[in-house]
């Protein structure tokens, strides 16, 4: 037994008319109950939390700019001794297990809870305009890029002319992952979606359509981190973080270095990969962000799944469908299941379900590696975590 | 009508890049240890730690790197505008600069198309640097 840090408890909140929180919800209640829930299964308690991390939109202009005291604050938590409020876009939560695996491996901490909760559908809070026009945003918002859709929309189409991408391979993504909604009670959306609906979707910005683009919802998370060592006396079984990655290059996509290729996600999975001590060959299945379905196409060849350039194969004929060769997604992801802004944590909280077999009718047969990858931003920041239920 | 749309937060660091166009003038960066040309503007060239950075004229022609056609607006300002062209056009110099495409046909961008520079005087504080094919 070890500090070998792992995940040990999950929750993602209920949400109903299509990604509503419940009545009575609000955006701190909502992270209450997600912590509780997963503290809950784990067998813990708020009182062996001695680390915090979050990000979120809530609370600003405000006391959400300190987030991590607030809900210390708000939940009880005694003097936490690891506090992080990274926020780098929706791959935020990702990046926090990566410092929790550090700070536990180092024996800074013994318990984090990392959470994450918004409203953002209930308080309709999403708009296509409206950002100020600051630093390298002088030029797209002045420009008129419906954000953050337009910026996809430009990978996309340099995606598309360097590699020979259509329309129809991010088509199959958005067909694939709405076919794991279909098997997901929670998620928002799980009509049946076929190739021509995609393809026939309303236009939003060229090349993507309505359901290249991820959903809005409301919806909170939580994640409880512990040692190996802690877990004798725990209920779930421990899913193990082997390895870490984070990384960052642009706020602004006209800045992105090489529109056509995600390479803050080919380091920080590469950095991945070597502390695990597995590589893309050794994963059985992906969560990758689905912010957009470009967003995928740019992050299966990024973390080596697929040679860059060949994500039109790796998807092709619904390779990543429920019963396929690869599974990729299997809450229906962002693009089917939930979006409330930054969706980074479902990534983990799926992992760790498929990993346990606690996935219910979309459970995965003969899991041992999964890959989560968070983007954040409009391709700006990444950070891959390397899972498994075994860390032999 | 005054100019609905948004305007830039204009800052010591683009303040030369907004007066320039004003006169009709599309300036970028380079590094003068480098010759490595760019935008945005900043006052160091990046990732080097030096400030050795001049600002010179472009010759305003280039090739669209990327687009999009907005079939949806950036928000009510844009609103008329749908469909409408933003472009990433990488300058002979080399910067690559975000802005829009003036066209008749969107349905006819297509990247590698050769752009070149025009003033779009929308209001007397600002002028915006804008593309149209050659």
């Amino acid at each position: 037994m070890s500090r070998q840090p792992v995940i040990v408890g999950v929750s993602d909140a209920p949400t109903h008319e299509r990604g509503r929180a419940l009545p009575g919800t609000h955006v701190l209640s909502m992270q209450r109950d997600c912590a509780n829930e997963a503290l809950r299964e784990a067998g813990l308690t708020m009182a062996d939390v001695d680390g915090l991390a979050v990000a979120g939109m809530w609370g600003m202009p405000g006391p959400g700019a300190m987030q991590p005291n607030l809900l210390a604050e708000y939940l009880g938590i005694r003097f936490p001794k690891y506090l992080d409020g990274t926020n780098v876009g929706g791959s935020a939560f990702v990046l926090h297990a990566g410092h929790a695996y550090e700070m536990i491996k180092a024996g800074v901490c013994d318990t984090v809870l990392i959470l994450y909760g918004s409203m953002q559908k209930s308080q309709a809070a999403r708009s296509l305009g409206g950002r100020p026009a600051l630093f390298s945003n002088q030029w797209d918002i002045v420009s008129g890029l419906p954000l953050p859709a337009g910026a996809y929309a430009m990978a996309a189409n340099r995606h598309m002319h360097e590699f020979g991408s259509t329309r129809e391979t991010l088509a199959e993504i958005a067909v694939s992952t709405r076919a794991w909604a279909e098997l997901n009670p929670a998620a928002a959306f799980r009509g049946r979606m076929t190739m021509e609906d995609a393809l026939n979707a309303a236009p939003i910005v060229d090349p993507l359509g309505r359901f290249d683009c991820c959903l809005v919802t409301d919806g909170g998370g939580a994640v409880v981190m512990t040692t190996e060592e802690r877990t004798k006396d725990l209920k779930t079984k421990p899913i193990y973080m082997l390895g870490h990655g984070e990384s960052a290059s642009h706020v602004n996509i006209n800045w992105m270095p090489n529109m056509a290729r995600l390479e803050v996600a080919e380091h920080a999975s590469k950095r991945a990969y070597a502390q695990a001590g597995r590589g893309p060959k050794d994963m059985d299945m992906a969560m990758i962000y689905d912010s957009f379905t470009i967003t995928v196409l740019l992050t299966l060849e990024a973390l080596g799944l697929c040679p860059l350039g060949d994500g039109k194969d790796f998807v092709k004929g619904q390779r990543t469908a429920p019963g396929g060769e690869f599974p990729l997604n299997t809450n229906g992801g962002g693009l089917s299941y939930c979006h409330p802004g930054m969706y980074g944590i479902f990534l983990l909280i799926e992992a760790t379900r498929q990993l346990r077999g606690d996935a219910g009718k979309r459970q995965v047969k003969d899991l041992t590696n999964a890959v989560c990858h968070g983007t954040g931003g409009v391709l700006s920041s990444g950070a891959t975590v390397i899972l498994s239920n075994t860390k032999d | 009508m005054s100019y609905q749309k948004p305007i830039p937060n204009i800052d010591p660091d683009s303040a030369p890049y907004w007066e320039a166009a004003k006169q009709g003038k599309l300036m970028i960066q380079r590094c003068k240890v480098t010759g490595q040309a760019f935008l945005y503007s900043r006052q160091l060239t990046p990732g080097v730690v030096d400030n050795e950075v001049e600002w010179i004229e472009s010759s305003g022609k280039g090739t669209i790197y990327s687009f999009t056609v907005a079939r949806r607006p950036a928000g009510e300002a844009f609103a008329t505008d749908v469909p409408y062209v933003i472009v990433s056009v990488e300058l002979a110099e080399g910067a690559r600069i975000m802005t829009n495409l003036v066209t008749d046909d969107p349905d006819s961008v297509a990247i590698g198309q050769p752009v070149e520079v025009v003033f779009d005087k929308v209001s007397d504080e600002l002028t915006i640097p804008k593309f149209r094919h050659v």
